[in-house]
């Protein structure tokens, strides 16, 4: 590759042909301060539209100042990234920003992690020299997400998001001039789009232009609430990010302490999701097997592959855009609405209350979770199985604001009988863990041996689509697994072709599972935070002393006492749910 | 007179033939220049001709026509493409439109010999729908062509292929600037995006693209024909050839134009547009439209060419000229611009989008009589910054008329701003109507006409006017027949 030498700031330094300014500045630890610009290589992410103009250098030869994201480095140039030309273009740039933004930083939902706040603080500015007209556009709210346009700075991240990663196509600039603003087509509100709810915007978004839909105050009347009997469940995901948003560096499992910190903030039992990942598998993996076996036997009303259906985006996802396969996913509801119908009939009856006294409130790494729990198949009589959800941001949110030192907190253990779980379900956080975890049991329960080797290395890596091949018995199953929505259409548009006969299709609508979530802490576009959280969890299965989902004996009670046994009529009636076809626009 | 000072090459055959009939193009020598293209000179050929003509984009930048072709012949792709700049937008201006519904012919040999010159088989006109004439004639230009062979598959029985299609644009002023351009014919958001890559390199649907006005355009058949010398032989230094321009505004002859370059801003105004209107003293004259700037009786003498106007800091832009005289605030000039380029922003850098309207915002604030000293160090702040950081040609120009008053009519921004006075007489908050006493003879009219019933006084006695109650309408200095009211 041809190298290209460039001179900034009196260093020079050499980089490959392609690489922009800005690349060759972090080469010489120059810093140029970004707003706009994001890219996450990953994720196939790259935002380099170069709207925002703070970046802006000086290059020589050059009439105009210069986005240093998105320039590419010619041979021989020497850029100035310091001079007063420059400071004044980026502070003027700043300035303008801020007239069209409106100062409610004290009650903002982004304070704190906002990118616009930080450039301020790192401009050092003490006034705004401008002053106008500000744009005002009414809110959008979804029961996922908040869209303020008030707040917009157009940085379009969350349009190639949208567009680009997820494929999803809901957000994009309209109208022109002063009046440009990121939208829906029509201007319509989210909800009546074929958003997925799936928060990734969020996670972009530098501002608070878009943010999760806050709860919590709701979690606080529900528990202050004497007549109500609060039972929580948190995610797989949210152990492994929840540090973070408490002010902790990322990579650590905080399980125990999470337990500790929901009895602190006064749920009356703290279960967990886990528990209703393993019978996810149990329902899941019953399923697969049937359809597999039917299929065999020629069956020709049974198709393959079965698909996951435990992500609420995905699940919208293919409502919108897949509503020809509308048979293939698998029936089984996801664990969090399989915790939450439970909890309402089994252990409802257990406690001996009626389920409209009990409020079931979930902790998810996930927008689309509190679009889910909303959904009308998902109620008794106007009562939802889950009441509240709060994504992992929320409860470091409520954590805090409680006056729990999340840090010095014991471990605890979750409360039975709906709190214990084997190794097969904290990886459902991850992506391609559901897939394993299916596998464990499926492959027990197809051949009645004991599996060796719970690991499926195959399905382990992060990569946005993973297809191999497993050994069950006599027969060869291949799996897919796909992670982001983009990613998911590539997988589905195979099996729409019917060139390869997939069994078993894993998809996240996230990218990396749920630990990289559109409702965990904000990574700022740092992929190794959620590689982290990604190892978190593999380590908490290794732990574990059971490590498949037919070997949790709280599961196997819970068969026993009340749904006889997997794909039963009651289990059906509980745990299984349909799909919809929705509009494409 | 006026005609000996024009020279007619882009427009040469604008108004001499039946636009509507191809027969009428060929007997003006019409496809000559393809044919020649074709036979007798390779690619290579055609470009160092239109180098050594010294031909530049007419569209405003001024790029080496030549050059730009050289680019994309250089570069490698699956297809390439040449897509004719047909999107004029400039307030008041009309030459693309004049040569597409005058000569349309002319434009599509010119496309099918810059296909020729970079290896490309596909032509695109992006035209504005708002140009139903030009569209009628260019599809039917598009279809004789085709049909006698000088245009399709083979042209003139050769190896060489050229189709053309046409695009349209919805009239967004952004959309001429080339980037934009090609957002908006691969139907995506017309805003552009930053360059490099130039289109020449990778343009259209990603391959290697020349977009060319369409006066630029007009000038290729001639100058293939007549030879480069010949058009080098015409204009400046720099600038050769000749230039389209449309004047408008307070002067005599309003109208299109064709003028050597090189020729005098005077010369222009004068002899040819005949001088300013209603024997009004000229005051200043706006080159470049919105993105250009004021040129006042100091610089009548500059040779128009690309340079010379940009010395002057306005810009030879697509050909929209407009004369202004006493009667025009220069304040409010710049504040129609910027009106314009604001609305015309597409909104998505943040010194364009927000940067237009806090400087419109501060120019009303001024013509309203109610800007400080403090404004005026922001306006020009605001304006520099702006133009050293806009993503593109829109918005790095958008400031030009602000600045450019502002360092000509420096003492009228300041009338307004200490003195609360338009000295043009134009900004009513900042106007008094007052009753001249000597010449006053008390006929009440003035008082039965003002509809606010501000203007009191007994007849045969002088009247007065209640400077609190005027709303400034003008009915009274409109009435009175013995010039007894004056606005100051």
């Amino acid at each position: 590759m041809s190298m290209m030498k460039i001179t900034i700031d009196g260093k020079t330094t050499e980089v490959p042909a392609g690489s922009t300014v800005l690349d060759a500045a972090k080469q010489l630890d120059i810093h140029i301060p970004t707003l706009c610009f994001l890219q996450m290589e990953d994720m196939k992410f790259n935002n380099m539209v170069a709207s925002c103009r703070v970046c802006v250098v000086e290059i020589d030869g050059r009439r105009n100042l210069a986005p240093a994201c998105a320039t590419p480095v010619m041979d021989g140039m020497v850029v100035k990234s310091n001079t007063i030309r420059v400071l004044n273009a980026r502070r003027t740039v700043l300035e303008l920003l801020l007239s069209d933004h409106p100062k409610d930083c004290l009650v903002c939902a982004k304070s704190g992690e906002c990118e616009l706040q930080d450039l301020s603080e790192y401009f050092g500015l003490r006034e705004i020299g401008v002053a106008g007209e500000m744009s005002t556009y009414r809110k959008d709210i979804s029961p996922s997400i908040i869209r303020d346009m008030d707040k917009c700075i157009l940085c379009r991240r969350c349009e190639t998001m949208c567009n680009e990663v997820q494929t999803c196509g809901v957000l994009s600039g309209v109208n022109r001039g002063f009046s440009a603003v990121v939208a829906p087509a029509f201007e319509m509100n989210l909800y009546d789009s074929v958003c997925t709810n799936c928060g990734q915007c969020t996670q972009v978004c530098p501002v608070g232009a878009l943010v999760e839909n806050d709860h919590t105050w709701k979690v606080i009347d529900a528990i202050a609430d004497p007549d109500k009997v609060t039972v929580v469940q948190t995610a797989p995901a949210v152990r492994a990010a929840l540090g973070e948003a408490c002010g902790m560096a990322p990579g650590q499992s905080f399980t125990g302490k999470m337990a500790a910190a929901l009895r602190r903030l006064g749920f009356d039992h703290v279960f967990d999701t886990d528990f209703a990942a393993d019978l996810t598998i149990m329902e899941e993996g019953s399923e697969f097997l049937d359809r597999l076996q039917r299929f065999l036997d020629g069956d020709k009303s049974v198709k393959l592959p079965i698909m996951t259906s435990c992500c609420p985006g995905w699940v919208k996802f293919f409502e919108h855009q897949f509503p020809d396969l509308l048979d293939i996913p698998s029936t089984a509801k996801s664990p969090q609405q399989m915790f939450g119908a439970i909890a309402k009939s089994y252990y409802a009856e257990l406690l001996g209350i009626p389920r409209e006294k009990m409020v079931v409130v979930s902790v998810m790494p996930c927008l689309a979770k509190k679009y889910e729990c909303s959904r009308p198949e998902f109620a008794v009589n106007g009562n939802p199985d889950v009441d509240i959800v709060i994504s992992t941001r929320e409860l470091g949110h409520l954590i805090k604001r409680m006056n729990i030192d999340f840090d010095k907190l014991p471990d605890e253990d979750f409360d039975n009988p709906l709190g214990a779980s084997t190794g097969a379900a904290p990886i459902f956080g991850n992506s391609g863990g559901v897939m394993e975890a299916a596998l464990r049991t499926a492959y027990e329960l197809a051949t009645g041996e004991t599996l060796a080797k719970v690991e499926f290395e195959a399905v382990r890596t992060l990569h946005g689509v993973k297809t191999a091949s497993v050994q069950v018995g006599p027969h060869t199953l291949n799996l897919g697994v796909a992670s982001g929505l983009g990613n998911a259409r590539e997988l589905l548009e195979l099996v729409r072709k019917g060139d390869k006969q997939f069994h078993i299709i894993e998809i996240m609508a996230c990218p990396g599972g749920c630990v990289g979530g559109g409702g965990q802490p904000y990574h700022h576009g740092d992929m190794e935070i959620i590689a982290k959280r990604n190892q978190v969890l593999y380590e908490e299965d290794a732990g574990k002393p059971l490590r498949k989902s037919h070997e949790n004996p709280y599961i196997i009670e819970l068969y026993e006492k009340y749904l006889g046994k997997p794909l039963s009529e009651k289990a059906h009636h509980l745990l299984h749910t349909h799909y919809f076809k929705r509009q494409q626009l | 007179m006026a005609d000996k000072k024009q020279l007619r090459i882009a427009t040469r055959n604008s108004g001499f033939i039946d636009p509507e009939s191809l027969e009428s193009y060929l007997a003006v020598g019409g496809y000559q220049a393809l044919g020649k293209c074709l036979t007798e000179m390779k690619p290579a050929d055609v470009i160092e001709t239109i180098k050594a003509s010294g031909l530049r984009g007419r569209g405003g930048a001024g790029f080496p026509t030549g050059v730009k072709w050289g680019f994309a012949a250089k570069y490698q792709g699956e297809r390439k493409y040449v897509v004719c700049n047909a999107d004029e937008g400039d307030p008041g201006a009309f030459m693309d439109r004049a040569v597409l519904e005058g000569d349309p012919h002319s434009v599509l040999e010119a496309m099918a010999i810059g296909g020729y010159a970079i290896g490309g088989n596909n032509g695109t006109i992006y035209i504005r729908a708002e140009y139903p004439l030009a569209i009628k004639r260019l599809k039917m230009a598009i279809e004789q062509a085709k049909a006698a062979g000088v245009l399709g598959d083979n042209i003139l029985g050769t190896n060489f292929s050229f189709d053309i299609e046409l695009k349209y644009g919805a009239g967004a002023f952004v959309c001429g600037e080339e980037t934009a351009l090609i957002n908006s014919m691969e139907g995506n958001r017309g805003e552009p995006y930053t360059k490099p890559p130039f289109p020449a390199e990778s343009g259209y649907w990603n391959m290697p693209t020349i977009v060319n006005n369409v006066e630029t355009l007009a000038n290729i058949p001639a100058i293939i024909m007549k030879g480069a010398d010949w058009h080098s032989s015409i204009g400046t230094e720099t600038s050769k050839g000749t230039k389209v321009f449309c004047i408008v505004g307070k002067i005599n002859n309003v109208g299109l134009i064709e003028v050597p370059m090189g020729i005098t801003l005077k010369e222009v105004i004068d002899e040819i547009g005949g001088g300013v209107a209603d024997g009004k003293a000229f005051k200043a004259v706006q080159t470049g439209g919105p993105s250009g700037g004021a040129l006042t009786y100091k610089d009548l003498d500059v040779a128009i060419d690309y340079e010379s106007l940009m010395k002057c800091q306005s810009m030879m832009g697509s050909g929209g000229m407009i004369v202004m005289d006493e009667d025009d605030c220069m304040v409010s000039v710049a504040k129609f611009f910027l009106d314009f380029t604001m609305d015309e922003s597409c909104g998505k850098c943040t010194p364009c989008r927000i940067g237009s309207r806090r400087l419109y915002e501060l120019l009303d604030k001024i013509t309203l009589g109610q800007g400080t000293m403090e404004d005026l160090e922001k306006l020009r702040s605001l304006s520099v910054n702006i133009k050293d950081t806009a993503l593109c040609g829109l918005g790095q120009t958008m400031p030009n008329p602000v600045l450019s008053t502002m360092r000509v009519f420096e003492d009228e921004y300041r009338s307004h701003v200490v003195d609360k006075k338009c000295p043009a007489g134009v900004c009513a908050e900042l106007l008094e109507f007052v009753v001249v006493p000597e010449k006053c003879v008390g006929c009440t009219l003035c008082a039965k006409v003002c509809p606010v019933n501000c203007i009191s006084g007994k007849a045969k006695e002088v009247h007065i006017i209640d400077q609190a109650a005027c709303i400034k309408c003008g009915a009274c200095l409109d009435k009175c027949k013995f010039d007894a009211i004056i606005k100051q």
